[in-house]
């Protein structure tokens, strides 16, 4: 055994462990939503530990918006690879076609259709009646109201104002057919246990995470890196190599980075504790306008 | 601008060693709660940012919000900062419960802000279910209002121990000493009704900051701590929970080849170690516990919390839903408690209707025997009731389908609560607290017959079967199970007909027409059709029986392939203008309430064994569509 968790981390992991169990004691065909971001790595760990001496009953499903950093595609195949789990990867086809892509469509329009769309196309694909999620109550309002066991209707929607009471850890997963539940393990962890656990149990992540000399563009104020040559750089904007790193991953003309000189997970956490940003900030979409993640959320968005 | 951090060394040290654990912080969970508008929210938004807790962006967006949606002014409205839905923005208030987290020097908290109003209790009960201290909200120009004595009383079911009084908005009335005395002394004066082990009394001001983490000075006679202090000290008595007897209740079967069989699951109670022995608290089979297994490494022991998967060293019947316990430690066992209700759907609870049960890991089918009293809120004192309304709080007995094995919800919060949920809308519709077994179930010895129901059956030259007949007043019901009956009859077959009208006159004469009674009607019908199919008999029973849930609990009742439930599907307007007994004309005039169609509701069955309709004939033709259905399924002979 590694060394002993804290007492507060061990109680957030056997939380965890309980509510993917209760998942795959309950739900005939679940899946587990994988972003590769810390979350998710985190989430994977735990679903590792939880259904030992057996692999995860469930495959991994990645929405891929074909915009993810180069670095986020190969850990996310070799992490399926190291594991031996099978990796279901969905892109929005039609989107793709149409040439969709964050610097022309405006980041919500892009959101709907290449995220929102593209999950609703997988999960009605799959038929899947739970989807795990590595959401945080502490990422945002919206969130923070959310249930672990969180009822879609049969058009994946979210109805914030008539949730299920959930009392105690006694889970209501019954539902009609068409309809599922987004399962969140990880709602009681803040990003800062998120660390402390990666640190405690050397869970490998994303090396974006960690600060590297990388070629970055400042616009509006946000650090956005040039990942790739479909970087639509505006006149005059010429990048420049700077030690950054990223608090969140996702799609690289929509997620900010921080300049940091952390290069290990242990210099992480000390930076955590004297963030005066919360990691959100780096997440372009979430600034659309007040209450937008909560619009996306009751339109299917994770 | 994203601004470059630089971290000083000792900075990255400090770090370290709290990462590593030697800087143990204790968590405490808690809720704020109390009625509407008592500033719950803005106290939550207070702490956090007191405990500087807020990032700067979190900070921009509120001064941002706060002009768009405050309701204080010029100021930064704190409450904005927890109200995360629109919904609750656009109407200032807050629907669902929040869960915030901070930390001060010495505790890590989650912190639940629970809605205030009325219609929301059950989303308050939600975060008080986890919760291990109260802080009860309370308007110092309003005092105590039935919500702050229903949230009281919630949270003093659920078992939190500790209590907060915050009463609030003292700078509104001058920091009179008084007022907050008089407040104190109401809620002592109910405090008999409560089991709380800690009452603290603090006034403060949430919007200001008064007594919240720093003492106000405008207070100089509150010689108390402030809201921080006592939130970072309050001893959390563990609750012992390692020390109490084995509760392992079984989650998951894990067999990932023929060579493993293991039971995972969370302990709610006690520890185990390997070699221990265990029963099964449904049957009594015992083993031995061989290994603790963990994806860390197997363990010698585990303790309360702990998430592992346990070896036993023979093969005995386990299943999910099964508790694993000592032989010398046992839980109770048994299909008749005795517990208390927070009923949290907008459809009353009604006596006798089936719901569905999830206590621990195990899902049964159960329903409310009797109800003993609501708790009515003005007074806390038990009223009579024969139903629950939304939130109501009631103690009722219950009967499951099958023996379950629990604790009292004092001795275990976890083998001792269980919530139901209806059977066709998937909602949850109560959270139950038990707190005793009833000894009944125990004591009935069921009486061993030689005669049984086959061998009746047989000398009739039948199976028996319940043709269940439902549908509108008016739809035909009668007229068809009359030919049919009559057609059975001129056979030689043994039957026998109830029926709705003719029942009421006798068995159930002391029965209304409320949601309530009509449950009631329908269950003492199923159990007569019970009786008289295990006579071998072929009942016909035609009832309205408007909701699915006593439809599904008289099918319930006997075996399978025994209940034929036959829907009569008439449309409401042909059985209005047939109107034989002139009961809908009655009903239009609002001489006769609660009638189905017209003011109650008929839920249409789902899926039916047969769905008569008249475009398929007239009633003669139906009846003889039951028959070749009964010819057909080998209830009777050809």
């Amino acid at each position: 055994m590694s060394s002993p968790l804290k007492p507060h981390l061990r109680r957030l992991e056997a939380e965890a462990i309980f509510i993917m169990r209760e998942v795959v004691a309950n739900f005939t065909n679940p899946v587990m939503l994988y972003s590769i971001g810390k979350d998710s790595s985190v989430m994977l760990h735990l679903a590792m530990k939880a259904f030992h001496p057996a692999r995860p009953p469930f495959p991994l499903l990645h929405i891929d918006t074909t915009w993810k950093f180069r670095e986020m595609i190969s850990f996310r195949d070799e992490t399926a690879r190291r594991l031996g789990l099978d990796l279901i990867v969905h892109t929005n086809e039609e989107g793709r076609a149409s040439g969709i892509n964050p610097f022309d469509h405006g980041s919500s329009n892009y959101t709907q259709v290449m995220k929102t769309e593209a999950l609703k196309q997988a999960l009605g694909a799959g038929g899947y009646d739970a989807a795990f999620g590595g959401a945080r109550r502490d990422e945002e309002k919206s969130r923070a109201k959310e249930r672990v066991f969180s009822f879609r209707t049969g058009s994946h929607g979210w109805d914030p104002k008539n949730q299920r009471p959930e009392l105690w850890s006694l889970y209501n997963t019954r539902i009609a057919p068409g309809e599922s539940i987004r399962v969140f393990p990880l709602s009681n962890w803040t990003e800062l246990d998120i660390w402390e656990y990666i640190l405690a149990e050397n869970i490998p992540i994303v090396p974006l995470y960690l600060s590297a000399e990388r070629p970055v563009v400042t616009r509006s104020g946000q650090l956005i890196m040039a990942d790739d040559a479909r970087m639509r750089l505006l006149p005059g904007e010429v990048p420049q190599k700077k030690r950054v790193r990223f608090r969140t991953l996702g799609c690289y003309p929509l997620t900010a980075a921080v300049e940091s000189d952390a290069a290990t997970v242990e210099d992480i956490v000390a930076e955590m504790l004297l963030a005066t940003t919360s990691e959100r900030q780096g997440r372009l979409i979430d600034h659309d306008e007040s209450g937008s993640m909560e619009k996306k959320k009751r339109e299917g968005y994770f | 601008m994203a601004e470059p951090l630089t971290l000083a060394p000792e900075a990255i040290r400090s770090a370290r060693s709290l990462a590593l654990g030697d800087a143990d912080k204790s968590l405490l969970r808690f809720i704020t709660c109390g009625s509407v508008d008592d500033g719950k929210s803005t106290l939550i938004g207070r702490l956090l940012y007191d405990s500087k807790r807020l990032f700067e962006d979190q900070i921009a967006a509120l001064e941002k919000d706060s002009r768009r949606f405050g309701t204080v002014g010029d100021d930064i409205d704190l409450a904005l900062l927890v109200d995360g839905l629109e919904a609750e923005r656009e109407q200032g208030i807050t629907i669902d419960v929040a869960y915030r987290f901070f930390a001060t020097e010495k505790r890590k908290f989650i912190v639940a802000d629970t809605p205030g109003h009325e219609q929301y209790t059950r989303n308050m009960a939600t975060g008080a279910s986890t919760a291990d201290l109260a802080v009860l909200l309370i308007d110092a120009r309003k005092g105590i209002l039935p919500q702050t004595r229903r949230h009281a009383t919630i949270a003093s079911l659920l078992g939190i121990r500790h209590v907060v009084l915050a009463i609030n908005k003292i700078d509104l009335v001058g920091y009179d000493r008084a007022v907050y005395d008089a407040i104190v002394a109401a809620f002592d004066a109910d405090a008999g009704n409560y089991a709380f082990s800690s009452r603290v009394a603090i006034p403060i001001s949430a919007r200001f900051g008064d007594n919240v983490s720093g003492l106000s000075p405008a207070m100089p006679w509150y010689r108390g701590p402030t809201l921080i202090e006592h939130l970072e000290s309050v001893e959390l008595a563990a609750d012992g929970a390692a020390e109490k007897p084995l509760r392992f209740p079984v989650q998951w079967v894990n067999r990932p080849d023929l060579g493993f069989r293991g039971y995972a699951g969370t302990l709610a109670a006690g520890a185990v170690r390997t070699g221990d022995e265990v029963v099964v608290a449904r049957t009594g089979q015992a083993a031995r516990v061989e290994r603790i297994v963990t994806h860390d490494g197997d363990l010698a022991t585990a303790e309360a919390e702990d998430a592992v998967t346990l070896t036993l060293d023979r093969e005995i019947d386990v299943s999910r839903g099964d508790l694993l316990v000592p032989a010398d430690a046992r839980p109770e066992v048994a299909d008749q408690f005795a517990a208390h209700l927070i009923w949290m759907a907008e459809e009353p609870m009604l006596p006798g209707r089936p719901y569905l049960m999830k206590i621990g890991t195990r899902t049964i089918g159960a329903a409310v025997t009797e109800l003993k009293h609501r708790v009515e809120m003005d007074t806390l004192k038990p009223l009579a009731a024969k139903t629950l309304a939304l939130n109501d709080i009631g103690f009722a007995n219950f009967s499951t389908a099958e023996p379950i094995a629990f604790d009292s919800y004092d001795d275990n919060r976890t083998t001792g609560a269980f919530i139901l949920i209806d059977r066709f809308t998937n909602q949850t519709v109560a959270a139950g607290l038990i707190r005793f077994g009833l000894r009944r179930a125990t004591n009935i010895h069921r009486q061993a017959l030689t005669v049984d129901k086959a061998s009746r059956a047989g000398a009739k030259g039948q199976k028996p079967a319940v043709l269940w007949f439902t549908g509108l007043s008016g739809a035909g019901k009668s007229t068809i199970a009359n030919l049919v009956e009559q057609k059975l009859h001129l056979s030689g077959r043994h039957t026998y007909l109830l029926d709705g009208d003719n029942v009421r006159h006798g068995l159930n004469r002391d029965l209304g027409f409320t949601d309530a009674d009509r449950v009631e009607n329908i269950r003492r019908v199923a159990e007569t059709a019970k009786l008289f199919v295990d006579a071998g008999l072929i009942v016909l029973a035609s009832f309205i029986s408007p909701f699915r849930s006593e439809r599904q609990l008289a099918r319930d009742l006997v075996e399978d392939g025994e209940f034929v439930e036959i829907f009569v599907d008439t449309p409401l307007a042909t059985a209005e203008a047939r109107d034989p007994k002139g009961l809908y004309k009655k009903a239009r005039e609002g001489k006769i309430r609660n009638f189905t169609g017209i003011d109650s509701p008929y839920e249409r069955p789902e899926n039916p064994e047969l769905r008569l309709s008249a475009e398929d004939g007239d009633a003669e033709a139906l009846a003889e569509r039951v028959i070749a259905y009964l010819v057909d399924r080998g209830i009777v002979p050809r």
